[in-house]
């Protein structure tokens, strides 16, 4: 069923498994213990850093499946992304999982992206088993978008920190909490924000976008839910979601930015949060899914927001485009009871 | 959306922590300070041991250009710019560290298009616009010399 | 003297440098090339000579050395071989810099592996 921009489903997808890996940063970091596996050799034992990612993303999805009691072929579709050139570490990392591929490119937003696609097909019977994935690492990023790791610079207060780790989740029909109920794909906004060391402040606008739509779609209220969860939004993202999000009336109680729950940016010298497509995805298979699983909270919604800039388009002067996605979770599979109706 | 980029842009000014701009100069001072301290220290010894002037300036980089590419293979050298930021970006040991990083990064892109070609994706730049305004100031040299009587 | 001269000077150049960074947009790539040309310029304005007399290794170790090298050395070219010296005086007087950052480059990239900077 479709309202605006909102799909919800008539018999919600459940997420069967899910499997959370991280490196040696994040196994520094407060959610630590949560963690399926962490890499404590950034190389993971191999050659280069993109083929570290792939080892990780990988291993990722190993777990997961192993979780779920399920061999790869199993899988009807897995949608995976991360931010190398051309998603090659998700793509590398198929060659060792004989299933359908389908790789996305939303640079942060990728694994709400991934899930949500999953779930409309797992939910309309066109996949049986479907998994959704995505990786970042600090080292291959920081090559690829930024200076050699070896280079010396510093980094302003409003930068974030890649993160180093990955998340993978394997949905079917309904059988099991969690439960994805609905699913918000979101639109591009940019306000112009040309700062490539505040990526915070160019996806907050498309997080606001996101949630006003899904609030209006569903007649949903923001207290309504045990928290809202935003990507990588870091400090300064943020505090700009919140104060957007005032202009138009609405507060948004229990807010938790997986950019700043990943690290503990007072001690771990991250600047303003964590980032990354591994980000989001790490925190939601280590955090947020278990804790519906176990009932420790009941709803939830979950917001991966990206910034879609490339190294070229920032060398020629544009400003960053930002995109968020938003998937409904829960604890339970009917729908909601919507007092006095 | 009721914001616009103009009154974003504001928001997010006010929003972004500012760089603390004291201790930031204070960390680039005492850092580069020191390192043209130790260069100080090398001219001083060579023009003692009786090298000409062009000479002891010459191994005086070439020191610190060793020492900087050392302690960059090390990883020592970006954890000191952490926090000296310009302090070791502007002397030459911040050349050489824009060099040597590259290289080292790229070896896995192999050994010509790795290393040969980005080593000078930081100091190619410096050397093109270095030798650019030595040209023009040579032109301008060799007319002022000519038409001007020097 | 010279020593604390050097100190102070040097720390003041990457001071404007760190200025530069937290107050203007510019990327270190880029005030890398603002002090390498200004260091020609202020050569060629004759205003390097007197500093670097003041502060020695204050003045040259910072990347305007770098300019008042290319600066001089076509200066001296021009002096000895005319126009032509436009063209080889430059370079040719900072060779050993560079030189010497290629192959300390060229040989790290041999011995060790990039790091993680955790």
């Amino acid at each position: 069923m479709r309202k605006g921009d909102t799909i919800l489903f008539q018999t919600p997808p459940s997420i069967l498994s899910y499997a959370a890996v991280g490196g040696k940063k994040e196994a520094e970091g407060p959610l630590a213990p949560h963690f399926d596996q962490l890499f404590l050799d950034s190389r993971c034992g191999e050659e280069s850093w993109e083929k570290a990612e792939c080892t990780i993303t990988r291993r990722c999805l190993t777990l997961a499946l192993q979780k779920a009691n399920l061999s790869a072929s199993a899988l009807d579709g897995v949608f995976a992304g991360d931010l190398q050139f051309q998603c090659t570490a998700s793509a590398y990392a198929m060659r060792a999982f004989d299933a359908p591929y389908l790789g996305l490119y939303g640079a942060c937003s990728t694994m709400a992206e991934g899930v949500g696609l999953a779930a409309c097909l797992v939910a309309c019977g066109h996949m049986k088993y479907a998994a959704a994935m995505t990786s970042s690492h600090f080292c291959a990023a920081e090559r690829q978008f930024r200076t050699p790791l070896d280079y010396g610079g510093k980094r302003t207060p409003t930068a974030q920190w890649t993160v180093t780790g990955a998340g993978a989740a394997v949905l079917c029909a309904g059988c099991c909490a969690p439960y994805v109920r609905a699913v918000t794909f979101g639109r591009v906004r940019d306000l112009e924000v040309t700062d490539i060391n505040n990526m915070g402040a160019a996806m907050a606008p498309a997080a606001c976008e996101t949630l006003l739509r899904y609030f209006a779609d569903t007649a949903q209220r923001p207290d309504a839910f045990d928290a809202v969860y935003t990507g990588d939004l870091g400090q300064i993202g943020s505090t700009l979601l919140h104060q957007l999000l005032q202009r138009e009336g609405i507060v948004l109680p229990r807010h938790r930015d997986c950019g700043l729950r990943i690290y503990d940016c007072n001690t771990q010298n991250v600047q303003a949060g964590g980032s990354g497509a591994g980000c989001s995805a790490s925190v939601l298979c280590c955090e947020v899914l278990p804790a519906l699983r176990e009932g420790r909270m009941k709803r939830v919604l979950f917001l991966s927001t990206g910034a879609l800039m490339s190294q070229t388009t920032f060398l020629q002067g544009e400003s960053i485009p930002g995109i968020a996605h938003l998937i409904e979770l829960s604890s339970e599979s009917d729908l909601p009871q919507k007092e006095g109706l | 959306m009721r914001t616009d980029a103009v009154k974003y842009d504001r928001m997010r000014r006010q929003a972004s922590p500012p760089s603390p701009i004291v201790k930031d100069c204070l960390c680039a001072f005492f850092a580069g300070g020191s390192i043209c301290l130790v260069g100080e220290i090398l001219r001083t010894a060579f023009l003692s041991a009786g090298l000409a002037v062009k000479d002891a300036a010459l191994l005086t980089s070439v020191c610190l250009i060793a020492l900087s590419a050392l302690t960059t293979a090390l990883g020592w050298y970006q954890k000191l710019a952490a926090h000296a930021g310009a302090g070791t970006l502007v002397p030459i040991t911040g050349f050489a560290n824009s060099i040597v990083s590259p290289a080292v990064e790229f070896r896995s892109e192999g050994l010509v298009p790795g290393v040969g070609a980005k080593m000078f994706i930081i100091a190619g730049p410096v050397i093109v616009y270095g030798t650019i305004a030595s040209v023009v100031w040579g032109i301008l040299y060799f007319l002022s010399k000519r038409y001007m009587g020097g | 003297m010279q020593y604390f001269n050097a100190f102070w000077v040097g720390g003041a150049i990457c001071v404007i440098g760190q200025l530069l960074i937290d107050l203007t947009k510019l990327t270190p790539a880029r005030i890398l090339v603002c002090f390498v040309v200004s260091g020609v310029v202020l050569s060629a304005l004759g205003l390097f000579a007197p500093l670097a007399e003041f502060a020695g290794a204050g003045a040259s170790v910072p990347l305007l050395g770098f300019g008042n090298l290319l600066a001089e050395g076509v200066k001296q070219a021009v002096d000895e071989q005319g126009l032509i010296g436009v063209l080889s005086g430059g370079l040719s007087a900072a060779c050993g810099g560079i030189t010497a950052a290629l192959t300390c480059g060229f040989l790290a990239s041999l011995l060790v592996k990039s790091r993680d900077q955790n």
